[in-house]
């Protein structure tokens, strides 16, 4: 995001010496850019001009030769006498000794000292210290790491008098005092203030734009920094031409291309201080001066600017859609196959339009670019289609500065005035001759006018803005504003592409006026339905478990591969239909989990891992199965939807059915000063089913198994024998149980772990609507019967009580097992159930007679249909 | 010991007075019932001397009766009172010998809790219900139209790509994460257009849920989190009445001091939009230093607008004749703002600590 350094900003827009950037902050914020951060100069002093007053080469051990140096720093000199240690046994004039490993400088240059006490950027705090043998106070700095760019293999040198050292920076005719501050000297006192641009605040990617905005929000008075005249005349310049083949979404690429030639410039002219600087406050490195021009007039106004070496470019440039295979090798020494989608800037160099030479508004072509014998240039001031850069910087990932202004639009009007500014820039700095005539090919669409009800915004915002308030804040932001009756016709700025309608204006107007002055109302909203029985159901549920001793957990719906095998779902279980990402935060965890349990396992872990003996965790959530995933794709294309279409576009998305979930591992019960502990258990599993199945108001099956014909489901990741499978209206809803000994081993989970899992959405589903009917409570006394039944082990006690319910023919309140036995007294292959019975009638007390019958009732059923024996 | 004649007054005034004095002597309720066989039982002088009343002369029969019945009448009332006294006596002792000490441990069952990410959205939910307003779902894996088409995100515009959008595999299938619970509020709408065209009812909903973003986890990151949105369509909505539900709204989740503030700022899905910020509750914007704030006196909760007429029109809702407005806020900040959770990682690791120190309500 765009870093503005304060003078640069104070250029544009009237800026009180003294203001803070947390005041510019502050101002700017009011007006919707929020602060990303304030920098202040990135290197922090002592750093000041030094002269070498000696300088001993040294040969090390190493082989690397060092320069012992004593530099005069003026007021920071050490007095005359003995150096530190171990330099004390000379005696030095008035001076810093400091020791420097650079092999372009020689006595009496000047050049920039960093004394300890400073601070470099990175940042890197310096301090005196011993190395080589010597005591040396501070570096002598270069430009990289003074954050000034990288083109010097050497320290800088400000000036040499003997003319034996490459100046640098053009400080040849400038007063030098040692000890002089160079932090001002050098234009690195720059405080800026970065800013988080909105995507529709294209034009806030400039220093143009932000000192606008600035004054929107102070008062300020502006001028505009593309207000300068433009020299010359359009005409026959260099030759450009716009063939676009293939416009995007019916918009073409490039609808206005300037182009403009600066003959005999300097290519060893440097970039003058105060440009480096302002560059790299903003966060760009120094180049060279033809690019740094470019991107400093890019930063100023917010056109990107590319610069050609004119002798490189063969007539005509023509901008054209590239042919699906061609490529080009970009300014970043990486070669890109290029997109029938993507458009190029082509020159004629063997044929017509016949050599890439750069992607329009992303990045330029090596071949072209100007180099360091550069003398002619030919820029560039174009202005593309945002959609086209946009899509051609997504499909090579490939953001640049230009990119970045590009898909956000900029301003149709800035191409000649920024060639201008470039133009005259070189001339300025590099001696050059800017060409009186030049190439504007435009092909601009004018600014559609937009007409609004003058009140519109008052409507909007619930402010009583008077129209006069209204045209004032367009006009401020760059609008024609007309009156038209009771309607204005407001034609936005060049700059505002995002002012595409009314309602946009209304932001604007309420914007300036300041939200600040927004009055606050509370609507009456007309009498609601309250909760859905769902989300009733729901809240009960999660509120039961939590009650049962089970602790909520929210885990991440990712999952490994591996999972599905650890889990030990079969090859056919639809719960290997899982849904993958494309993009993963980890490529360890593509998937999606189709159960609850899946990611559950991972939150028991942690807690064991945390020192927790037990573990009682539940989840509410979805898992996803990726029904028709792909097969019908979830797309659709209208600017509005019916409500055919929602059905359409819901069945194509993979179902994700509320579910819940828990594990359960260690101790239900603790062992303490008054009993034992007592292991979580696969009943309690169950015991928390009855717990939901409460909360929704149903009551499932219980299957020991999974039926035949029940599909792709299986008892995976329960213990096949210790597992009871829930189903609702005949479909699998749920399970609960131990989790099978290998599953434990696999998620690294407690032998004997218990878990459940149920699908919610059907089972609250069955119970929408169904309104309890009451049955009366008798008040007769109540009969108990107890039975011993033996049976086949085969019989389940579930099966058998149910018998003996049905056989009471209504007088049985309740039948319940309390004891099961096997053993050699009821021998092989049997089992002991011991039945407690309870009968009540509603309107009289049961006699003896009538309490024998019903036992007499029980018996033979219970024989009859289990083979049940009373012991 | 010689057998005391009842006619002997003083004998038998001594033999009360002696009963009395070891009734009160009696320490415990065993000592009283020695003491009471001793005075009053078969064997004890006065017993004795009653029964030899029966021999007496008629008119001495009387009088012996009259001082004997005063005399056992002396001795009940005496073992009465003192029973009373040390039955009182034994049963304090009893219950300071029955204490227990409370400081045990009371339970060794596993103790629950709700997630206070949960319980948050649940009471969120509960100050809007409260104003009639109701509460709408949809689904977390989500159609790429609901959760950018219809809320005029340009394909091409780079706001799209602000929101780091986990895509389902193949990306031909349309699918993915929902990266706000934005959807919701164009499912809601189609779903209650017929109430509000037909019946003039305004659309009122809060959408709360998961959401999905690629960002890695880290204090004040989760790529999973929680947002809660709300959406008003009704006729002469207001920027006005979006402020006024927000500072409701702040004030009900942070107390009657909650001072909230708009900023401009852009979404696709509302024109005005505005950045909404919650007066520092730890500095009140007094201290430069604050680390909550950073200084600045406000923190950032959420995002709001006006709805755009392009998100009405793709819930085939008229813009000229609605207006509406949005906002959503996270969950997981209002829950570190409000309950002072440092770091953000605490709160989906699934550590039960975490969960536990907020019970089941919050």
């Amino acid at each position: 995001m765009p870093k503005i350094p304060l003078s640069w900003l104070a250029e544009s827009v009237s800026l009180a010496p003294e203001t803070t950037p947390e005041e510019v902050a502050t101002a700017l914020a009011r007006v919707g850019l929020e602060e990303e951060g304030i920098h202040g100069p990135g290197v922090k002093g002592p750093l000041v001009v030094g002269r070498v007053m000696s300088l001993v080469k040294e040969q090390q051990s190493n082989g690397k030769t060092i320069n012992y140096c004593r530099v005069d720093v003026g007021s920071h000199n050490d007095p005359a006498g003995p150096g530190h240690k171990p330099d004390h046994k000379v005696d030095y004039p008035s001076s810093k000794g400091i020791v420097c490993g650079a092999r372009n400088f020689v006595e009496g240059d000047y050049v920039v000292v960093v004394l300890p006490g400073a601070e470099l950027p990175g940042p890197f705090p310096i301090s005196g210290r011993k190395t080589y043998g010597h005591w040396s106070d501070g570096m002598i700095c270069s430009s990289r790491e003074l954050g000034l760019g990288d083109d010097h293999d050497g320290i800088i040198v400000l000036q040499s008098p003997s003319g034996e050292s490459a100046e640098w920076g053009g400080y040849g005719d400038a007063e030098l005092t040692p000890g002089q501050d160079a932090i001002a000297l050098l234009g690195m006192d720059e405080s800026t203030i970065e800013i988080n641009v909105t995507p529709d605040r294209g034009y806030c990617f400039s220093v143009r734009g932000v000192a606008r905005e600035y004054a929107h929000a102070t008062g300020a008075s502006f001028t505009d920094p593309a207000g300068i005249d433009v020299t010359g005349e359009a005409g026959t310049g260099f030759e450009i031409r716009l063939e676009d083949q293939a416009p995007v979404r019916g918009r073409v690429g490039c609808d206005r291309f300037v182009a403009r030639i600066v003959r005999g410039f300097d290519p060893a002219a440097p970039t003058p201080t105060w440009m480096r600087g302002r560059l790299e406050a903003a966060g760009m490195r120094s180049i060279s001066l033809a690019v740094d021009v470019t991107n400093y007039v890019m930063l100023e106004l917010g056109q990107p600017l590319h610069a050609y070496d004119l002798a490189t470019v063969t007539a005509p440039i023509v901008v054209r859609r590239a042919v699906p295979g061609e490529s080009i090798v970009t300014l970043d020494d990486a070669t890109r196959v290029l997109d029938g989608e993507d458009l190029l800037i082509t020159d004629s160099e063997g044929g017509h339009a016949h050599r890439p030479i750069g992607i329009a508004g992303v990045m330029g072509g090596a071949l072209t670019e100007v180099s360091a014998t550069t003398t002619d240039v030919l820029l560039e001031g174009a202005h593309f289609d945002p959609i086209t850069v946009a899509r051609t910087a997504r499909r090579h990932r490939l953001g640049s500065e230009a990119s970045r202004r590009f898909e956000r639009a900029v301003d149709t009007q800035l191409p000649p005035v920024a060639v201008q500014r470039a133009a005259n820039l070189l001339a300025e700095l590099g001696g050059g001759t800017i060409e009186a005539v030049y190439t504007d090919v435009a092909d601009v669409a004018p600014v559609a006018p937009i007409e609004m009800d003058a009140d519109f915004p008052a409507r909007i915002v619930g402010v009583p803005y008077t129209t006069d308030q209204v045209v004032d804040s367009l006009t401020q932001v760059g609008c024609r504003v007309e009156k038209d009756g009771g309607v204005l016709i407001v034609t936005p700025p060049t700059w505002r592409a995002d002012l595409e309608g009314p309602i946009n204006l209304v932001e604007e107007v309420a914007r300036l006026q300041g939200y600040e002055g927004l009055p606050s109302v509370l609507p009456i909203a007309p009498p609601g339905r309250g909760y859905t029985h769902s989300q009733i159901v729901r809240k009960s549920v999660a509120r039961s478990l939590a009650e049962a001793g089970l602790t909520q957990v929210l885990t991440y719906p990712f999952i490994s591969e591996k999972r599905l095998d650890e889990l030990m779902l079969p090859e056919d279980d639809q719960r290997r239909d899982v849904v993958r990402l494309a993009n993963p935060l980890s490529a360890e965890m593509p998937l999606m989990r189709p159960a609850l349990i899946a990611t559950l396992a991972d939150a028991v872990r942690v807690n064991l891992g945390r020192g927790s003996q037990s573990v009682a965790v539940y989840e509410t959530g979805r898992a996803y199965l990726s029904r028709l995933v792909g097969d019908i794709p979830a797309t659709y294309s209208g600017t509005s939807i019916t409500p055919d279409d929602v059905e359409r576009l819901n069945e194509a998305i993979p179902g994700q059915v509320r579910r819940v979930g828990g594990i359960m591992a260690g101790h239900r019960v603790e062992a303490g000063w008054n009993g034992p502990a007592v292991d979580w258990a696969w009943t309690d599993a169950m015991a928390m089913v009855e717990r939901v199945e409460r909360a929704c108001g149903v009551v499932l099956e219980i299957l020991p198994d999974v039926p035949e014909g029940s599909g792709r489901i299986s008892t995976a990741p329960f213990h096949p024998g210790r597992v009871a499978m829930y189903c609702l209206d005949g479909e699998i809803v749920g399970a609960a149980g131990e989790l099978h000994p290998k599953v434990c081993e696999n998620l690294g989970l407690p032998a004997r772990t218990v878990a459940f899992e149920l699908l919610l959405d059907p089972m609250i589903a069955e119970s929408e609507g169904v309104l309890v009917t009451a049955s009366p409570v008798s008040q007769q006394v109540l009969a108990k019967e107890d039975f011993a039944f033996v049976v086949p082990v085969s019989v389940a006690a579930g099966d058998l009580t149910e018998a003996v319910i049905a056989a009471g023919d209504g007088l049985v309140e309740d039948a319940r097992v309390f004891d099961v036995f096997t053993g050699p007294q009821v021998g092989e292959g049997r089992k002991s159930l011991a039945i407690n019975v309870r009968m009540r009638d509603a309107d009289h007390t049961l006699t003896a007679e009538e309490v024998l019958a019903v036992r007499e009732a029980i018996i033979a059923a219970a024989g009859e249909k289990f083979g049940a024996v009373l012991r | 010991m010689t057998e005391l004649s009842p006619l002997d007054a003083a004998g038998v005034e001594a033999a009360v007075e002696a009963a009395l004095a070891a009734f009160a002597q009696a320490n415990d309720l065993d000592e009283l019932k020695e003491a009471r066989l001793a005075h009053t039982g078969d064997k004890a002088p006065l017993t004795l001397a009653n029964r030899g009343i029966k021999d007496l002369s008629k008119e001495d029969k009387a009088a012996a009766g009259k001082a004997m019945g005063a005399a056992r009448a002396a001795m009940g009332r005496a073992l009465a009172a003192r029973t009373a006294e040390l039955e009182a006596e034994r049963d304090a002792r009893v219950l300071i010998e029955e204490a227990v000490d409370v400081t045990l441990p009371a339970t060794r069952q596993a103790t629950g809790a709700r997630h206070p990410l949960e319980t948050l959205q649940e009471r969120m939910c509960d100050v809007f219900v409260s104003m009639g307003w109701e509460v709408a779902e949809g689904p977390e894996m989500e159609a790429e139209w609901f959760n950018f088409d219809a809320l005029n995100f340009d394909p091409d515009h780079p706001a799209r790509e602000m929101q780091d959008t986990f895509f389902v595999d193949p990306p031909s299938s349309g699918l993915l994460l929902r990266t706000h619970t934005s959807p919701v509020q164009v499912r809601a709408a189609l779903e209650r257009r017929d109430l509000l065209v037909e019946e003039g009812r305004g659309i009122y909903v809060v959408c709360p849920g998961k959401t999905f973003r690629t960002d890695e986890l880290d204090a004040t990151h989760t790529p999973v989190f929680h947002q809660i949105e709300g959406l008003a369509i009704d006729e002469g909505l207001t920027m006005a009445h979006l402020k006024g539900t927000l500072d409701h709204f702040a004030k009900a989740m942070f107390g009657p001091e909650a001072v909230t503030r708009l900023r401009p700022s852009f979404f696709p899905f509302t024109e005005p939009s505005a950045e909404m910020d919650l007066r520092c509750f730890v500095c009140g914007g007094d201290d430069a230093a604050c680390r909550t704030c950073r200084g600045t006196g406000w923190i950032e909760w959420g995002g709001c607008g006006m709805t755009h007429p392009n998100v009405l029109v793709a819930a085939g809702i008229d813009p000229s004749k609605y207006t509406a407005f949005a906002f959503g806020m996270g969950v997981e900040r209002t829950l570190m703002f409000r309950h002072g959770v440092a770091d953000m990682r605490d709160m989906v690791e699934g550590d039960v600590r975490f969960s536990q120190q907020f019970g089941m309500e919050i």
